[in-house]
């Protein structure tokens, strides 16, 4: 832990705010809070909402579990986890089960969430009708009179154009049967796990200072027709290298002769089946080499 | 509020600073009855619809809404969400420009299907038949249902507004000007679409116009707006052919005979 810096960065007044964001989040699920977002030592877009939420919540006996597009290795993840190590001291750690606090940007992880853990999105938008209206006044009044048949326009177009609804990510929600919200950029395939989560689930916009929040055990929808209804999009292919049939794949180009590789985009998960012998049929090979 | 009137306002005053657009207003609407009211610009005609429909709230009167129930509503003093609620069922606004209603980047039967969704249908084969069905009633073509409302003609975009505003069977309707901008000839199809489908579902409609023909032909009772007070109102004919009040006389002579 280095000196100079209050823990875990921000200051205690600014924490004590962001707390108090937090705490009216949980009571209206969906609802979106204002807040006053610092100034942090990484630029918008790379998580400065959920690293405030994170650092108000944070203490030195939890341990934190940072990804990126599902994964504990890429850039983003392992500077935030050592943001964290550096000034909270806390202890960081890859599997989701023994982590108290999850930060994490475009996915859920596999494995199931549990009573007592918290998730922190990082949300570039949460406003879920800024691509249908552009006034902030009036989407704020369509969310205080739960006017939401705006957003089934845009399901309805894109049914008429494409035959089926074509968003495949922060695919919109309704909160407690109430209010509208973006899910951040995750995969279709991920919200249905947002739906009765038994951990607490947090939303940190840095850039737009909003701050929202599903509390656990809260139904969350995803919207749909009767007779179109919602479908969570994945990959038909089984992980290259665990074999998983369950799992949400990225699409690895691996050579310029159309060598494709689906591997799961949750490392945790695809590391941990591996380690107990599961093998997918590019898992093979990588073993021959 | 006298009998079983759908709209009843009374005593409505409202001013913009020193010019007074309304000067004590009385207006009762019954179901199904279209209402034109009529004035040279400035009268105060689209202030008063827009007091009559919630839209400006006026510095002194009240208006009554008796909804299916039969309960009386203070259009003013309800709270938002109920009127907001009102607006996108119970009645409808017909804009003299089109796209201020129409959303233009939407399809035309994502327009014409908004308020339905709005009000919760969430079935998309009813949503798209009840779509096709309006565009047959407003005389748009039906292969048309998927494109753009910009890319139609400004008689058809009026149509569609129509269409949209009518397709949850509002039982009250504010029209500004709704032929206004467009030519004559397309002007009187589209009065002969408004007059039919208004009688057919039996909607109450306040009409604001300064066209006297559009009055004659859709409106059986009439008032005539100057200086934001209703200086004479009464049957459309006899008010047209036999006008009492000087700036009546003067409204009904200026019209050019064909």
């Amino acid at each position: 832990m280095s000196g100079g810096y209050n823990f875990a960065y921000l200051d205690e007044q600014t924490k004590r705010m962001i707390r108090r964001a937090i705490l009216k989040a949980v009571a209206i699920p969906g609802h979106q809070v204002p807040f006053g977002s610092r100034e942090m030592p990484l630029p918008y877009g790379w998580g400065t909402g959920g690293i405030q939420v994170t650092a108000s919540i944070i203490g030195p006996d939890d341990t934190l579990k940072v990804i990126d597009q599902g994964a504990d290795d890429t850039t983003n993840a392992v500077s935030i986890r050592r943001f964290f190590a550096r000034t909270a001291g806390v202890a960081g750690t890859t599997r989701t089960e023994a982590a108290s606090i999850i930060q994490t940007r475009h996915r859920i992880p596999e494995t199931a969430l549990r009573e007592g853990q918290i998730i922190v999105y990082q949300v570039p938008q949460p406003e879920p009708l800024s691509r249908l209206e552009p006034s902030r006044v009036e989407t704020r009044r369509m969310h205080a009179l739960a006017d939401y048949g705006l957003m089934h326009v845009r399901l309805y177009e894109d049914v008429a154009r494409l035959g089926q609804v074509a968003i495949s990510y922060d695919y919109p929600v309704m909160v407690n049967n109430r209010y509208l919200m973006a899910p951040t950029p995750i995969p279709s395939f991920d919200n249905p796990k947002m739906d009765m989560m038994p951990a607490l689930q947090l939303f940190g916009a840095g850039r737009e200072k909003r701050i929202y929040a599903v509390p656990p055990y809260t139904s969350v929808k995803s919207l749909d027709f009767e007779d179109h209804p919602f479908r969570p999009l994945r990959a038909a292919h089984e992980c290259g290298l665990c074999g998983a049939a369950d799992s949400y794949l990225d699409e690895v180009v691996t050579d310029d002769r159309g060598g494709r590789l689906f591997v799961c985009s949750d490392t945790d998960y695809c590391e941990r089946r591996r380690a107990d012998g599961h093998v997918g049929r590019d898992g093979m090979a990588e073993a021959a080499q | 509020m006298n009998g079983e009137a759908l709209l009843a306002a009374r005593g409505l005053r409202l001013s913009f600073g020193s010019v007074l657009a309304l000067d004590g207003v009385d207006v009762d609407l019954w179901p199904g009855e279209v209402l034109a009211i009529v004035g040279e610009s400035g009268s105060g005609k689209t202030t008063l619809l827009n007091v009559l429909s919630g839209h400006a709230a006026p510095d002194v009167g009240v208006v009554w809404y008796r909804d299916p129930s039969g309960r009386l509503h203070d259009v003013h003093g309800m709270p938002a969400p109920e009127l907001r609620r009102l607006h996108r069922s119970d009645w409808g606004f017909v804009h003299q420009d089109p796209r201020r209603n129409l959303r233009m980047g939407v399809s035309a039967g994502g327009n014409i299907g908004e308020r339905l969704m709005a009000q919760g249908a969430r079935h998309y084969g009813n949503i798209r038949s009840a779509a096709l069905e309006w565009l047959e009633r407003t005389e748009i073509d039906a292969a048309r249902i998927d494109d753009l409302p910009r890319t139609f003609s400004g008689g058809m975009q009026q149509r569609l507004q129509i269409a949209r505003t009518l397709v949850t069977h509002p039982r009250l309707v504010f029209m500004d000007e709704p032929t206004g901008g467009l030519d004559v000839s397309v002007q009187a199809r589209l009065l002969d679409l408004i007059r039919s489908l208004v009688s057919g579902l039996g909607i109450a409609v306040v009409l604001v116009t300064h066209d006297l023909s559009v009055a004659r032909l859709l409106a059986p009772r009439i008032m005539v707006m100057q200086h934001g007070a209703v200086v004479e109102a009464g049957l459309t004919d006899q008010v047209l052919d036999d006008p009492r009040h000087p700036y009546t006389q003067l409204l009904v002579s200026s019209v050019l005979q064909a």
